[in-house]
C-alpha cells in the first residue's frame, strides 16, 4: 500500500530497457500469483496427507467451476456479488483502513432492496429497480461510512468496529425480516414479500448471467479509475502511505476516509440488492452467504486494485461454485473451500515479505549491461 | 415454597448467564492481554477459539476424558499462537491482516475436522453446586459453576501479579511499550512476542473447549458468535489489565445473556434485537474509550491499533 516517491513522479532511474519503477510493477504483479499458487500447493499437500488426491480435487475445481458453458456462466454468477464485496475491502484498504464487515452492508442492502418493493410495490418497474439499487446502496454505503466515520472522529479501529457491525447487521436483518418486514405467506424461511416479476433483475443477453455482473465489474473499472486516475484517488493514496504526512500537506485526510468507506460500503449494499433483485427474489437469511468474507480474500489477493479484483473474484467464484461437486465426489466436507481459501490468504500475507526483494529483475539487468 | 419467582427469575437468569456465558470470554480476553502487552494484536483468536472447541470436543469424544480435551485445546492454540507470532516477526508483515487470515484458516481447519463430531455425545466439564444452600431451582441453576470459571478468576489476578511483579511479567512490558528499550536490554522483542502469542492461543483454545466442552457443550458449525473478536475488543475497554479483563467479562455475559433470560419470563418481541446487546454494547464502549487526538491511557507503546 505504501507509495515511493520515485512512482509518482515518474523520476525512476532508467537503468536499461527495465526501469526500477517497471521492475517493481512485475514484482508486483508476480508475488501475488507466485502466492496463490504457493498456497494452492500447500493445499495439495494438505490434502495428499489425508489421503486425497489433489490432482483429483483441482481437476473437479476447473471442471465444475471453468470447465463448461454451464459452469462459467454458474460462476460468473457467483462472481457478481464478490466483485462488489471486495471493493468494499479494497477501496478503504489505499487509505490505509481494514475493514472485514462487508457481510453488514451485503445484508442490510439487500433488507433495503426488499423493503423497497414490499413498500412500494405499485411503481414502474425501471423506478422500483432504481430505488432498490439507490436504497440499497444507501443504507451499505451508511452502514460502512459509519465506520470511516467513528475511525475519524473517534479513533475507534475500524478493523474490530466493522465486524461488529457486521454481527449487528446480521441481528438487524433477522429481527426485521421475522417482524416488521415479514411477509405473512413466508412460513419456512421467514422473508419480505416477493418482488414483483418485472422488477427481478433479468439476463444479459447471451451469456445467461444476470445483469449485477455487468454492474461489478463497472464498479472495478470506475474505482480504478478513481484511485488510480484522479487526484482525489491520489490524496487518498498519500494518506494511504503516511496520514500525518498527508494532514501537513493539508489533504481532508477524515473526509478521504469517510467518502471512501461509505463508497466501499455503498458497493457491498448494491451487491446485497443484486442478490435480492437477481437470485433470491426477496430478502432473507440468504443473504449472509459469507460473500464480504470471501471478498477479503480477493481483495488482498489483488493487492486492493480494482482492475485485478475481477479475474481474483472470477477465481474464488469458480472455486466456491465447484464446492458442492468436490464435496460429493470426492467425500470431502464443505468447509474444504474455506482451509484453501485460508492458505492462499496466509501465503499472500507471507509474499508481503518478499516485497521489494525481487528487484534482483533489476540488480541482474544492470549488470548484464 | 412456590418455584414462581416472577420478573427475579430476569435478573437471576442474568447472573447465571453471566457466570456462564463470561468464561469464555475471560480465558480469550486474558490471552489477547497477554499477547497485546508484549506489543502485537491477534485478530486470529476466533479462529483458534473455534478451533480449540473442535479439538478438545474431539479429544473428549475419543479419550472420554473432558480435561484432556482442554489440554488438546490448549496445545492447538498454542500452535495456532506460533504461527501467528512467527509469521508475524517476518518484516513488512501486517499483525493484523495476519490475524484476519488465520480466522478464515482456524474456522476452516475447524469445520474441515470438525464434521464427524457433530454427531457424537463427549462428557461435559464438571460444575460446582454453589447454590446448595437454596431451595430454589432457579437459584440452583443460577450458581451451578464451572471450574474453569474459578480458574478463570485465579487466571485472573495471577496474570496482573505476573505482570507487575516478575521479571517475565516485566519483560513482556518493555517489550510492549518500547521494542528500542527491550532491545537496549538485550531482549529478543521478537521471542517474546512470539511466546506470549502462543501463550494468548493457548488460553483462547481452553475458552473454546468450554464453549463444547461446557456450555453450549456440543459441537457443532455455529458453536462461536464471534466471542474470539469481541474479546479484542474487550481488552481495550479493560485497558490492557487482565483483572478488568475479568470485570468485563462479566458485564458481556451479562448482556449476552440478557435475551434468553428475557425470553424464558415471556418476552418474545424483539427477541433478535436483544440477541445483538453484546455487539452494541462493545461498540459502544469501544467508541466511549477511544479517542481521536491521544493514545489512549496504559495502552502499550508498540501496539499497531493505537499508533
Amino acid at each position: 500500500m505504501s507509495l515511493h516517491v520515485d512512482e509518482m513522479t515518474g523520476l525512476a532511474g532508467r537503468t536499461g530497457f527495465l526501469t526500477e519503477a517497471g521492475a517493481r510493477r512485475i514484482e508486483a504483479a508476480l508475488l501475488p500469483l507466485a502466492a496463490l499458487v504457493a498456497g494452492m500447493a500447500v493445499f495439495a499437500l494438505f490434502l495428499a496427507l489425508l489421503g486425497k488426491s489433489p490432482a483429483e480435487f483441482y481437476a473437479l475445481v476447473f471442471k465444475a467451476g471453468f470447465g463448461t458453458a454451464f459452469s462459467w456462466t454458474n460462476t460468473l454468477t457467483r462472481a457478481a456479488p464478490l466483485l462488489l464485496a471486495a471493493l468494499c475491502v479494497a477501496l478503504p484498504a489505499r487509505l490505509g483502513l481494514v475493514i472485514i464487515g462487508g457481510e453488514g452492508a451485503i445484508v442490510l442492502g439487500g433488507v433495503a432492496a426488499g423493503a423497497v418493493a414490499m413498500l412500494m410495490p405499485g411503481l414502474p418497474a425501471s423506478v422500483g429497480i432504481a430505488l432498490m439499487a439507490l436504497a440499497g446502496m444507501a443504507v451499505g454505503g451508511f452502514w460502512i461510512g459509519a465506520v470511516g466515520a467513528l475511525r475519524h472522529l473517534r479513533g475507534v479501529n475500524e478493523t474490530i468496529s466493522s465486524l461488529l457491525m457486521a454481527y449487528i447487521a446480521i441481528a438487524l436483518m433477522n429481527h426485521l425480516i421475522e417482524g416488521p418486514l415479514r411477509d405473512p405467506a413466508s412460513l419456512n424461511k421467514p422473508s419480505t414479500a416477493p418482488l414483483p416479476e418485472a422488477w427481478r433483475i433479468g439476463e444479459m443477453p447471451g451469456i445467461g448471467v444476470h445483469w449485477g455482473l455487468a454492474f461489478g465489474i463497472l464498479a472495478c473499472i470506475l474505482a480504478f479509475v478513481l484511485i488510480e486516475r484522479t487526484t482525489v484517488g491520489f490524496a487518498a493514496r498519500i494518506v494511504g502511505g503516511n496520514v500525518r504526512a498527508a494532514e501537513i500537506q493539508g489533504l481532508p485526510a477524515g473526509t478521504l476516509a469517510i467518502g471512501f468507506t461509505a463508497l466501499g460500503g455503498a458497493f457491498a449494499g448494491l451487491a446485497g440488492m443484486v442478490e435480492v433483485a437477481a437470485i433470491h427474489g426477496s430478502a432473507n437469511a440468504s443473504l449472509a452467504a459469507g460473500y464480504g468474507y470471501t471478498g477479503i480474500l480477493i481483495a488482498f489477493l489483488a493487492r486492493h486494485n480494482g482492475l485485478a479484483i475481477i479475474p481474483a473474484a472470477i477465481l474464488f467464484a469458480g472455486i466456491e461454485a465447484s464446492s458442492g461437486l468436490v464435496q460429493r465426489r470426492m467425500d470431502l466436507p464443505d468447509a474444504t473451500v474455506l482451509v484453501l481459501e485460508g492458505m492462499v490468504f496466509i501465503a499472500i500475507l507471507l509474499s508481503d515479505t518478499l516485497q521489494g526483494r525481487i528487484r534482483f529483475l533489476a540488480f541482474l539487468e544492470r549488470r548484464l549491461r | 415454597m412456590s418455584d414462581d419467582i416472577g420478573l427475579w427469575g430476569v435478573p437471576l437468569a442474568i447472573l447465571g448467564g453471566a457466570i456462564r456465558v463470561s468464561t469464555p470470554f475471560i480465558f480469550v480476553s486474558i490471552g489477547e492481554c497477554l499477547t497485546e502487552r508484549s506489543g502485537r494484536i491477534n485478530l486470529g483468536l476466533e479462529g483458534t477459539l473455534v478451533f480449540g472447541a473442535m479439538s478438545g470436543y474431539a479429544v473428549a469424544y475419543h479419550t472420554g476424558s473432558p480435561w484432556l480435551g482442554t489440554l488438546a485445546a490448549a496445545f492447538a492454540g498454542l500452535l495456532f499462537g506460533l504461527l501467528h507470532g512467527w509469521i508475524c516477526r517476518l518484516p513488512r508483515v501486517n499483525d493484523i491482516a495476519i490475524g484476519i487470515a488465520l480466522m478464515i484458516f482456524g474456522t476452516g481447519l475447524a469445520f474441515f475436522f470438525g464434521k464427524p463430531y457433530v454427531q457424537p455425545v463427549a462428557p461435559d466439564l464438571p460444575a460446582i453446586p454453589l447454590g446448595f444452600w437454596s431451595s430454589l431451582p432457579q437459584v440452583q441453576a443460577a450458581l451451578n459453576v464451572n471450574v474453569l470459571f474459578l480458574a478463570g478468576i485465579v487466571l485472573a489476578f495471577a496474570t496482573a501479579w505476573m505482570l507487575k511483579n516478575t521479571r517475565v511479567g516485566l519483560t513482556i512490558r518493555v517489550a510492549g511499550d518500547s521494542a528500542d528499550a527491550a532491545r537496549a536490554l538485550g531482549i529478543d522483542v521478537n521471542r517474546v512476542r512470539l511466546w506470549s502469542t502462543a501463550a494468548g492461543g493457548a488460553l483462547a483454545g481452553v475458552g473454546g473447549a468450554y464453549l463444547s466442552l461446557y456450555y453450549p457443550g456440543s459441537w457443532n458449525e455455529g458453536i462461536s458468535s464471534g466471542q474470539g473478536l469481541m474479546a479484542v475488543a474487550l481488552v481495550i475497554f479493560a485497558r490492557w489489565n487482565p483483572v478488568n479483563c475479568l470485570y468485563a467479562s462479566l458485564l458481556f455475559g451479562g448482556a449476552g445473556a440478557l435475551g434468553p433470560a428475557l425470553q424464558s419470563v415471556g418476552v418474545t418481541s424483539g427477541y433478535y434485537l436483544f440477541y445483538a446487546a453484546p455487539y452494541v454494547l462493545t461498540l459502544g464502549l469501544l467508541v466511549a474509550t477511544s479517542s481521536r487526538s491521544r493514545a489512549m491511557p496504559s495502552a502499550p507503546g508498540e501496539l499497531s491499533i493505537v499508533k
